[in-house]
């Protein structure tokens, strides 16, 4: 007869199996996670962010100054949104930074497609751009400032220095990680050079593509209020400069939030596209 | 006259101060209609040898030629399966299949005929396959041997005289590449075709072919052919795995590998490392 070891010592009743599956266990290394838990804890997370600042506002150990509390800031946000021309400022910022990334992207879509399909394209650019990558885009805002003066096009530069040269080493890295079977097996299926180029390698790695743009996009809005910070008369970071002045410390808090914000929705929007464009992927 | 025929072919890799021979005086002749599987140890250069075939490398002396033709590139005449990541992820499994229609070299005759004959070859295949009713699943929702299955459908999509296979099954469990092994010979009596195969596996190479050809490392060679004492593709079954001359045929044949592939047991290195201390005490002592 088999009994379960620990019966055969001892006079209490064996524990009885539970007839049902345990429920996933929440604390599993690499565990899964039904959506709504998964939007919860994401909800709790800014709640907890939130709460902390309010608790240290409210505590009175800091200066308004310093520290604003959260409804100076919402109220802030308010009057800035109505009577200070909000608008204005996160349109002209998102056009700004629209502007240099759509540059480098329609630059460097095809430089790291080219770097990452023929070796002496690589061996042509690849050095270079790795060592413009270390170049500081920040300290290239006076030459800017001399080179293309202190209008919309300065900013936009700044902001493309900033992304190009990482969005080129980026997107030929994607490229060059398309197995090369796939290559392979469109060259024994008679396809062309330009057509394995279209058909196959940049199909392949548009997802990846599209990853690392997401990725740079973040940079652009960094880069974005380095350049407003130096030489703007408008836009987010220009407002947050002027707060600085007017000791204005919600409004410096109002404009950052806002920007992470808008970096949020636009991460958002990248992954719906992600989504929808390459339904394979998360199929 | 032979489909393929190889003359003194030899491949010389350069990589700085090492230089390999990949291959060297390789002579083979492959006949219509004919499945040759390519054996050998590791670094046998059976690979390169199917890739020079396919017109994916070439020799570094010698000649290749189908049908007296020699091969410089890849050619419609030619398809290929390899092993696994090349099926194309975005396509569904009857976009993969039918993808070479996409190309120009298959567009040459785009008249309503050819098309309707190409969406007929197409269901033709996923039938033969068993793929219909996943036809519109994409490669990454399916197991390993419905992904070859594709890449198979897809290779013999243009009617290809010529099908080499590069370890198409290697990544496959048993049970699965049985069904496979069962797959291909059908296919094989049905499309007849030529096929040159490459595996590591040498009753699957028997099973499936008319010839091995074993091949030997450093430099890569042909060893040795084996004809293959089996009834014709369509009528071979599993249990012949347990004829004599079967077992007989794949002892031979594997022994043959070992011998070429220099791999052997050295005993009294065995025994140092497994007592090295005791060595050295001895020798200590004595001194």
């Amino acid at each position: 007869m088999d009994f379960p070891p620990d019966t055969l010592h001892s006079t209490a009743p064996p524990p009885a199996r539970a007839p049902t599956p345990h429920p996933a266990p929440l604390w599993a290394v690499r565990g899964a996670m039904s959506r709504k838990m998964h939007v919860a804890f994401a909800v709790l997370g800014f709640c907890a962010v939130l709460a902390v600042w309010l608790g240290l506002a409210e505590s009175g150990w800091f200066n308004k100054v310093f520290l604003p509390r959260p409804q100076d800031v919402a109220q802030r946000f308010y009057t800035w949104l109505v009577e200070d021309d909000l608008l204005k400022d996160v349109s002209i910022s998102i056009y700004r930074v629209m502007g240099g990334f759509m540059l480098a992207v329609i630059v460097a879509l095809p430089l790291g497609l080219m770097i990452g399909t023929f070796r002496p394209v690589q061996a042509f650019f690849g050095p270079v751009m790795e060592f413009a990558r270390y170049l500081p885009a920040v300290a290239f805002v006076p030459l800017v400032m001399l080179w293309v003066g202190i209008d919309e096009g300065s900013k936009v530069a700044i902001i493309w220095i900033g992304t190009f040269f990482q969005m080129v080493l980026m997107i030929s890295e994607d490229v060059h990680r398309v197995p090369m079977a796939q290559i392979e097996a469109a060259q024994t299926m008679g396809a062309t050079r330009e057509e394995i180029i279209t058909k196959v390698i940049l199909k392949s790695a548009l997802p990846s593509i599209m990853d690392s743009l997401r990725v740079t996009m973040g940079w652009a809005w960094t880069y974005l209020v380095v350049a407003e910070l130096v030489a703007a008369n408008s836009g987010l970071g220009y407002a947050i400069l002027k707060a600085q002045r007017f000791l204005q410390t919600d409004k410096i808090f109002a404009g950052i939030l806002l920007i992470g914000l808008i970096g949020l929705v636009m991460d958002q929007l990248f992954r719906w596209v992600h989504r929808q464009r390459f339904p394979w992927l998360y199929a | 006259m032979p489909k393929l025929n190889i003359r003194k072919g030899s491949k010389i890799f350069n990589t700085g101060k090492i230089t390999l021979h990949a291959l060297q005086d390789i002579n083979l002749s492959i006949h219509e209609n004919e499945f040759v599987a390519l054996v050998g140890a590791s670094g046998c250069g059976k690979s390169t040898l199917l890739r020079i075939i396919g017109g994916l490398e070439s020799f570094t002396a010698g000649d290749v030629s189908v049908d007296a033709l020699p091969i410089v590139d890849p050619g419609l005449e030619r398809a290929m399966v390899f092993q696994d990541y090349s099926l194309y992820p975005w396509l569904t499994v009857a976009e993969n299949i039918r993808f070479c229609r996409e190309l120009k070299a298959h567009q040459k005759d785009n008249s309503l005929r050819a098309t309707y004959h190409a969406i007929g070859r197409a269901h033709a295949l996923m039938e033969l396959m068993g793929l219909e009713h996943i036809s519109n699943a994409y490669p990454n929702q399916l197991s390993g041997g419905m992904r070859q299955r594709v890449a198979i459908a897809r290779a013999l999509m243009p009617a290809p005289e010529i099908l080499l296979m590069d370890e198409p099954f290697g990544a496959l469990d048993a049970q699965t590449r049985e069904v496979m092994h069962e797959l291909i010979l059908h296919l094989f009596a049905q499309e007849r075709s030529t096929i040159v195969f490459v595996t590591h596996d040498v009753e699957e190479a028997i099973y499936l072919a008319n010839r091995v050809v074993v091949m030997a490392p450093q430099p890569g060679r042909i060893d040795s052919i084996y004809n293959v004492p089996l009834p014709p593709a369509g009528q071979r079954h599993l249990d012949m795995k347990l004829a004599p001359e079967f077992l007989s045929l794949k002892k031979e044949i594997l022994q043959r590998i070992r011998a070429t592939a220099r791999v052997h047991t050295d005993a009294g290195l065995l025994d140092k490392l497994t007592k090295p201390h005791h060595h050295d005490n001895e020798e200590g002592r004595s001194l």
